[in-house]
């Protein structure tokens, strides 16, 4: 019996055609044969956030969710969407808090945060805590990433963007 | 881990779902947001040898009002309720409800259907359901049936919905102007089941409360309704006195079961904690 099913995705802006085993959950899909290293696996039962991906622009747990599943859908990752700008304030505002430490739970973390700041502008602190405690982190960082999602809330409120204020190397 | 191997449907139409359903036997399984089925695929705690995708069926979407009830489909995800303007219109205690169920990326897929299909009795909808009179429309091969929630939870993890059967949607009557509701949960960490929760409403005048409704989940096998405590509320005036009798009578009257951390004493504790600061805020 061939259970190989056809197909086809927009993964960060490229399309993509595949044939794949119905079983496959969709972050082994972009991992092992994507090569896209971003999403992360830890517990593949939906309990730790390190495998959130965007599926047509809301974000999902990628162990849950299968790769034929996502037959005609748009993926983003981690890659996709820092390459298109779009996390490019968070992710400045996590160096600058140092809101990582292993980096193992960042993904996860930095997606989950770009939704909290877009459905939830005015997010007190109190709430992007709850939001993000959907994601652990292994490093226990919990604090400072906090403080870095506030500080976004808080510059895109007044209109701001927090910029780069040092080339990194 | 890895779930085994599996083959993988998708169907269009409803009718199509239940025939694959029928043919599949108990080696089938429906997939709505699959946050619970793949989940115990990927700990092979179940290894169906088909899956049936029933997110494409058309009959099983969307959020309406149809007459004087609320219907949501089985496929509106939690978000989806979380975020609609019918829903906080209609039946606001939903939408208090939602976030409590575990987080958004979850939300995001995991479905009202699936979860009142699931009959977990730790899960938020099941409650509301009941305290909101809700009645399944489900679909076999013998066509419509429809069922109240009173009569849909039946033990753990045990529904009246038949293994050849679907969930379509639920019919929920629409909130009077004088409905008050309270929904609260004690839970180790936003988002995590609820050691204990009460979803509740009522109707007020005052500071009386009629056609009270006070559902418990995650204290029993399924949603439970302290129809005692409801009784003694009913038509008279709250007071200190009344509000502690009516906790103790709850207390009382609900056989509450274990978990693996707190024991049904705690439950029968907490379930008096909860109706106290319900019953307040009601009529606050
Ligand atoms: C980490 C984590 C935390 C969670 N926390 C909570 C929580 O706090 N509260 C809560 O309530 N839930 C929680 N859930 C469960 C989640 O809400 C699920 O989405 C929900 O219970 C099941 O819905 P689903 O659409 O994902 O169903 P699926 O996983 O697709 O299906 C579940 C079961 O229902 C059957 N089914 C699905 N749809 C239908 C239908 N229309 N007719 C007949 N049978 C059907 C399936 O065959 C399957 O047996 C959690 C899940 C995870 C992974
Ligand atoms: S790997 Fe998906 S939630 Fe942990
Ligand atoms: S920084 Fe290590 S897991 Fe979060």
């Amino acid at each position: 019996m061939n259970l190989k099913k056809k197909i086809s995705l927009t993964v960060n802006g490229t399309l993509v055609n595949a044939e794949i085993e119905p079983r496959r959950h969709l972050v082994d899909f972009l991992r092992e044969d994507l090569h896209l290293k971003g999403p992360h696996l830890g517990c593949e039962q939906g309990a730790c956030g390190a495998c959130t991906v965007k599926v047509d622009g809301q974000i999902i747990r990628g162990c849950l969710y299968l790769a034929v599943q996502a037959d005609g859908c748009v993926v983003e990752t981690v890659e996709g969407l820092t390459k298109s700008g779009v996390l490019a304030d968070l992710q400045e505002s996590f160096m600058r808090h140092n809101a990582m430490q292993c980096g193992f739970c960042s993904s996860g973390m930095l997606l989950a945060a770009a939704e909290l700041v877009e459905k939830q502008p005015k997010a007190n602190r109190e709430e992007v805590r709850e939001w993000i405690s959907g994601n652990y982190c292994r490093c226990t960082g919990y604090h400072s990433i906090v403080d870095a999602i506030v500080d976004v809330l808080d510059a895109r409120a007044k209109g701001q963007k927090i910029k780069p204020v040092t080339a990194h190397a | 881990m890895k779930a085994a191997a599996f083959d993988y449907v998708k169907p269009k139409a409803l009718s199509d779902a239940l025939s694959l359903l029928k043919q599949g036997g108990d080696d089938a399984r429906l997939i709505a947001g699959g946050q619970t089925l793949l989940a115990t695929l990927n700990m092979r705690l179940s290894e169906p040898s088909v899956l049936i995708d029933i997110t494409d069926v058309e009959e099983l979407k969307g959020i309406s009002v149809v007459s004087d009830k609320l219907r949501i489909g089985a496929l509106v995800t939690h978000t989806e309720i979380e975020d609609s303007e019918l829903v906080a219109k209609h039946a606001p205690l939903l939408k208090a409800a939602a976030p409590h169920i575990a987080h958004r990326a979850i939300r995001n897929l995991g479905t009202w259907g699936g979860s009142l299909a699931y009959g977990d009795p730790a899960a938020e909808w099941p409650a509301c359901s009941l305290a909101l009179q809700a009645t399944m429309v489900i679909h076999g091969q013998a066509g419509e049936r429809k069922v109240s929630a009173k009569d849909f939870f039946i033990d753990l993890y045990t529904t009246a919905l038949e293994s050849d059967e679907i969930l379509v949607a639920t019919e929920i009557p629409l909130a009077p102007s004088n409905q008050v509701f309270y929904f609260h949960e004690l839970a180790r960490r936003h988002g995590d089941y609820a050691v204990a929760g009460l979803a509740a409403v009522a109707q007020k005048d005052g500071n009386v409360l009629s056609k009270c409704a006070f559902t418990f989940f995650s204290v029993s096998s399924t949603p439970v309704m302290a129809t005692a405590a409801q009784d003694l509320i009913n038509g008279k005036t709250l007071n200190s006195e009344l509000i502690a009798e009516a906790v103790n009578t709850a207390r009382n009257e609900i056989d509450a079961i274990a978990d693996i951390t707190n024991s049904a004493e705690a439950k029968k504790h907490l379930i008096g904690v909860l109706l106290e600061r319900g019953l307040k805020h009601l009529v606050s």
